[in-house]
């Protein structure tokens, strides 16, 4: 370690000159930067991120300048895109997955009078602000869905990692579904990927062979939706309204609406307001948003469906509210008792109830 | 008519000019797509080729984007002159990140000058192991290396994200797919404090060095050559064909491995299942780029880093597609392959009807 | 017993844009010439197919103008390895990048929309069987094309002059230059056909499994491809088989989640890449049989010095 500690002398002088250097150039607009993890046009997670960047431009016009950079891995060039975009005076810069949280992190210690807006991570600094949707709330809805809609008592469920955000789903899925339906089943493949069109629609095929005939997933592409559309059945959308993808299949979509927050942030910068701050809104603030639901559902499951929003939005029901137990059958929540966010965020535990394991 | 004629010499002349030639070409080619998408093409082509080389930072940056392809594309190229077609460096890197990055989570806390150096070794020997598979069914199943290294890189990517999903998660981290930061015992240190530029680039010159030296006056670098170019005759002349095919999947494994704890302890820091981005796939083109020769490699390496760089900067500076700059890239290399062409051979337009004279030359080694 | 007919259904729909993308490659592998750009002609072909099925509502254009698009771009590979001698691998590699490119680039107008259905088979009465009527009698055009399409590669190589003569060429393109065949053209003429071949499997991703478009749809299938060429020994029929082994193993690991099968995903996911190595040993432990069907000169650079 000894070489690095006496280089470092000499280099940060010299990166403190070209940082200074880069920050000098005068600017009246303010400069929004947008780090996305894939390709615009993958019609989920990161279109719907950049929805939020136009929402930007529309709402401020000339007082912003925008930058997005698409396709950036998870890997070793993350850090150089998000300092490449700081460098080039960007004043907020959101980094839009998971995986940008530590380059996030490191990029912002050499950047203090720049804003950093972290989406899904747990990593806070005095410059970065972390920020994330309770998509669980939306799922418990679907779930409710879902358990009314079936005929054959079995959702299908196309998962991609066993993450937190994942399990939390398919256990919120699984309890609405079974609060109005007891018999209800679940059945989950899990594909190891976010985007594979063909193994989505094939896993999709399968479940729907196994006797599903309702189809979710928190895979990206509308491959799933398309193929309940081919086989007449139901499916619910991710991340965006696939709609034009099924239009008879999708019940609803639970669209991740960013272009608030996004709006939000941003003024917040304008105005000289902005605060590192930790959301992880839903319903209530408007970051998740159920698509119109489709006329194929009767009535009095859309009005469930409609109540259950109200009543998560208003607070006055929580998906995990005791008592609750685990798989194996131990107690996690007593009864009333709603979970705690800790607990939420590292969700790696099938509710009771669920069949098969879950993949550690 | 065309006509093509081999040269008795490669040309010194075009073998220099020719890799200027080739971004001539696909500068004007560059000119007619960015016209086409209503970007100016003069900006574009300055962002991508000139403006990374215009500060200390994306200098660094530069270098590492070449360390891990100058490094893997080394190891390739001794094998691709052996006719040993190692195409999974892929997975030879990411199982190189992985058994180094276990080493380094299992000595988590761990001080001492000695814990850099064994993460590295364990790295360069997950490199080697993950290689002695194709190399081992090769030589004693007579199966094709081609397939089997490359259905491997497969089974590597899973292996890292399942692991990374499991054992070697954080603890502290709500589940997610992450290792811990390793350690500042086991992180690389930098070339140029403040910068991600990594004592990797060292090791990659002195292995563009060695491989030289390796290849141009070793016994080894001549067996090499007759293995690959004429088998019957290495038969004959007694060397070993499966020691040579060992040979090479070894070193190719190992700095592939290397290549791969060097990314992990280096500019990242930890082991993500997003850590193999394709280096040992672009180390191939790497290779060729530089004629299967150690300097031409490492000349190779940097044009294709400057190309990734500069495209990151034509993206934020004017919003070019990602899609673009992969074109872009295509484009460059299509060009560098085409006239490659000038030097192994004369190329002239003649009047049709007098058939070319017979020559009794060997075809040029590629 | 529906289940194992949906089974088999879906293996079907797996494995049928391998079956035209391998059975392109071994042809032009047979004629001595390595094509690794089977990835860039794939996702070439899945754009264009798609774009033109939307641009004129008839799949007949979609499928048409993936077939032109794959042969377009096998074209530039000709020009460069087999007029301007460039290296193969380095060429085909390069390739890839630029298909992934140039696809994404044409596709950013084409995303979000969906193409209608593509129609299958339906004879009354024999659709309706059990069991043989939605196999046999209920598939997708492309499905009986793809079967065709190995039937005619394996009967043109093995019995006619023309697949004696691109056989000849990829074992020793020097003799075969030598009696007088001129083997430029024969290798042009396989590299459009494999071109061809890969676009329509690239389009049978994006019109008949997932009727959409999404930049790198193809996931990596243009690989597999490649493998199944040298898995199948490069035999038709078998490298027909392995597709359908591939994709099998593909579906059934996913059933097999379904019905609660305790595994790790990924492990799961591992399997048709382990299964392919595996049987690859057994196929070519025989030195001798090994050898006799691998041609000779593959990957070689041909230049003709007389």
């Amino acid at each position: 370690m000894t070489i690095s500690k006496s280089l470092k002398a000499a280099g940060i002088a010299v990166f403190a000159a070209m940082l200074g250097a880069a920050g000098a150039v005068a600017q009246d607009k303010t400069k929004v930067g947008f780090v996305y993890v894939g390709p615009i046009g993958d019609h989920g997670w990161t279109y719907q991120h950049h929805k939020g960047l136009e929402a930007v431009e529309a709402e401020f016009g000339d007082k912003v300048e925008t930058t997005y950079v698409e396709n950036v891995s998870e890997g070793p060039d993350a850090e150089r895109v998000i300092q490449q975009l700081a460098q080039q005076g960007n004043d907020i810069i959101f980094t839009t997955s998971f995986g940008f949280m530590n380059p996030t992190i490191k990029v912002a210690k050499r950047f203090p009078d720049v804003k950093f807006e972290h989406a899904t991570g747990f990593k806070k600094a005095d410059n970065v602000s972390i920020y994330n949707t309770r998509f669980y709330q939306g799922r418990y809805i679907v779930g409710q869905i879902a358990g009314k809609m079936t005929k054959t008592n079995t959702i299908g469920y196309i998962a991609s990692f066993p993450i937190p955000e994942v399990v939390m789903g398919i256990n919120a899925t699984y309890l609405g579904a079974k609060s109005v339906n007891p018999d209800i089943k679940i059945k989950v493949i899990w594909v190891s990927t976010w985007f594979d069109p063909g193994k989505e629609a094939d896993a999709a095929k399968a479940l729907v062979d196994q006797g599903s005939d309702i189809l979710m997933q928190h895979t990206d592409s509308p491959a799933a939706i398309q193929l309940a559309e081919q086989e007449g059945i139901y499916a619910i959308g991710q991340a965006s309204d696939m709609k034009t993808f099924g239009p008879n299949a999708q019940l609803t979509s639970l669209i991740d609406d960013w272009a608030p927050y996004y709006v939000e942030r941003v003024k917040a910068v304008i105005d000289g307001t902005w605060e590192t701050s930790d959301i992880w809104g839903g319903l209530a603030n408007g970051m998740l948003k159920m698509a119109p639901y489709s006329d194929k559902l009767p009535e009095d499951v859309i009005a469930l469906a409609k109540e259950m929003e109200e009543k998560i939005k208003s607070g006055e029901f929580h998906p995990f509210t005791g008592p609750l137990n685990k798989q194996d059958g131990t107690q996690f929540l007593a009864d009333g008792e709603v979970i705690s966010d800790e607990v939420l965020l590292g969700m790696n535990f099938y509710v009771e109830g669920i069949e098969g394991s879950l993949p550690k | 008519m065309l006509k093509i004629e081999p040269r008795k010499e490669p040309s010194r002349v075009m073998l220099y000019a020719t890799p200027f030639l080739a971004v001539l070409f696909t500068i004007v080619a560059g000119f007619i797509l960015f016209s086409l998408l209503d970007k100016n093409p003069a900006t574009a082509t300055y962002l991508i080729f000139i403006s990374p080389l215009t500060s200390l930072y994306t200098i660094t940056e530069l270098l590492v984007k070449a360390t891990p392809l100058i490094l893997i594309a080394i190891g390739l190229a001794v094998g691709f002159r052996a006719g040993v077609w190692n195409i999974g460096a892929e997975g030879q890197f990411t199982m190189g990140a992985l058994a180094g990055g276990a080493m380094a989570l299992a000595l988590y806390e761990v001080e001492g000058l000695w814990v850099l150096p064994l993460v590295c070794l364990a790295g360069a020997l997950g490199g080697m192991a993950w290689a002695a598979i194709p190399a081992f069914l090769r030589t004693r199943l007579n199966t094709n290396e081609i397939l089997v290294s490359l259905m491997l890189v497969y089974v590597a990517t899973l292996l890292l994200g399942m692991l990374v999903h499991g054992p070697l998660r954080d603890p502290d981290g709500f589940n997610f797919p992450e290792s811990r930061l390793f350690h500042d015992a086991a992180t690389l240190p930098a070339l140029v404090a403040g910068t991600r530029a990594h004592v990797g680039f060292l090791v990659a010159i002195i292995a563009v060095i060695v491989a030289w030296i390796l290849l141009r006056s070793h016994m080894i670098g001549f067996q090499i050559k007759v293995v690959g170019q004429a088998p019957r005759a290495a038969r004959f002349a007694g060397f070993s064909s499966p020691r040579i095919v060992w040979f090479c999947f070894m070193i190719s494994g190992a700095l592939a491995g290397l290549a791969g704890i060097f990314e992990a302890t280096g500019p990242v820091g930890q082991l993500v299942p997003a850590l193999p981005v394709g280096y040992g796939f672009t180390a191939i083109i790497v290779a060729f780029l530089g004629r299967l020769h150690p300097l031409g490699i490492l000349a190779g390496g940097l044009l294709l880093a400057l190309t990734y760089i500069g495209g990151e900067a034509a993206q934020i500076s004017m919003s070019l597609p990602s899609a673009t700059v992969q074109v872009f890239q295509g484009m460059l290399l299509f060009f560098l392959l085409a006239t490659d062409i000038l030097v192994n051979y004369r190329v002239s337009w003649i009047a049709s009807g007098r058939r070319p004279a017979k020559t009794a030359l060997q075809q040029p080694a590629e | 017993m529906d289940l194992i007919v949906n089974i088999v259904l879906g293996i079907i729909v797996a494995a049928t844009p391998l079956v035209f993308a391998s059975i392109g490659e071994l042809v032009v592998e047979k004629s001595g010439v390595l094509n690794l750009g089977v990835e860039g002609m794939m996702i070439i072909g899945a754009i264009a197919g798609f774009a033109g099925t939307i641009e004129t509502g008839s799949f007949m254009v979609g499928i048409l103008a993936a077939i032109i698009a794959g042969a377009a771009v096998a074209l530039l590979f000709a020009v460069l390895t087999q007029t301007l001698l460039a290296n193969q691998v380095a060429t085909g590699l390069a390739l890839t990048l630029f298909g992934l490119g140039l696809a994404a680039l044409i596709g950013q107008s084409y995303s979000g929309k969906s193409a209608p259905d593509f129609p299958k088979l339906n004879i009354p009465g024999l659709t309706d069987l059990p069991i043989i009527g939605p196999l046999i009698f209920g598939q997708d055009g492309l499905v009986y094309l793809s079967f065709a399409l190995v039937a005619g590669v394996a009967w043109v190589l093995t019995r006619t002059r023309t697949g004696l003569i691109i056989r000849a060429i990829g074992e020793n393109h020097d003799a075969a230059h030598a009696i007088g065949y001129p083997v430029v053209a024969y290798r042009y003429a396989t590299l459009l056909f494999g071109g061809a071949c890969a676009g329509l499997g690239g389009a049978y991703l994006s019109i008949v499994q997932t009727p959409l478009w999404v930049e790198n749809m193809t996931a990596g299938r243009g690989w597999i491809a490649l493998a199944l060429v040298v898995f199948a020994a490069w035999r038709p029929w078998r490298s027909l088989l392995g597709a359908y082994l591939f994709g099998g193993i593909t579906i059934i690991q996913l059933h097999s989640q379904a019905l609660g099968l305790q595994v790790e995903p990924q492990i799961l996911a591992m399997l048709p890449y382990l299964a392919t190595i595996i049987v690859l040993v057994l196929i070519s432990y025989d030195k001798a049989k090994a050898r006799l069907n691998a041609p000779a000169n593959l990957g070689k650079t041909f230049f003709a010095s007389t």
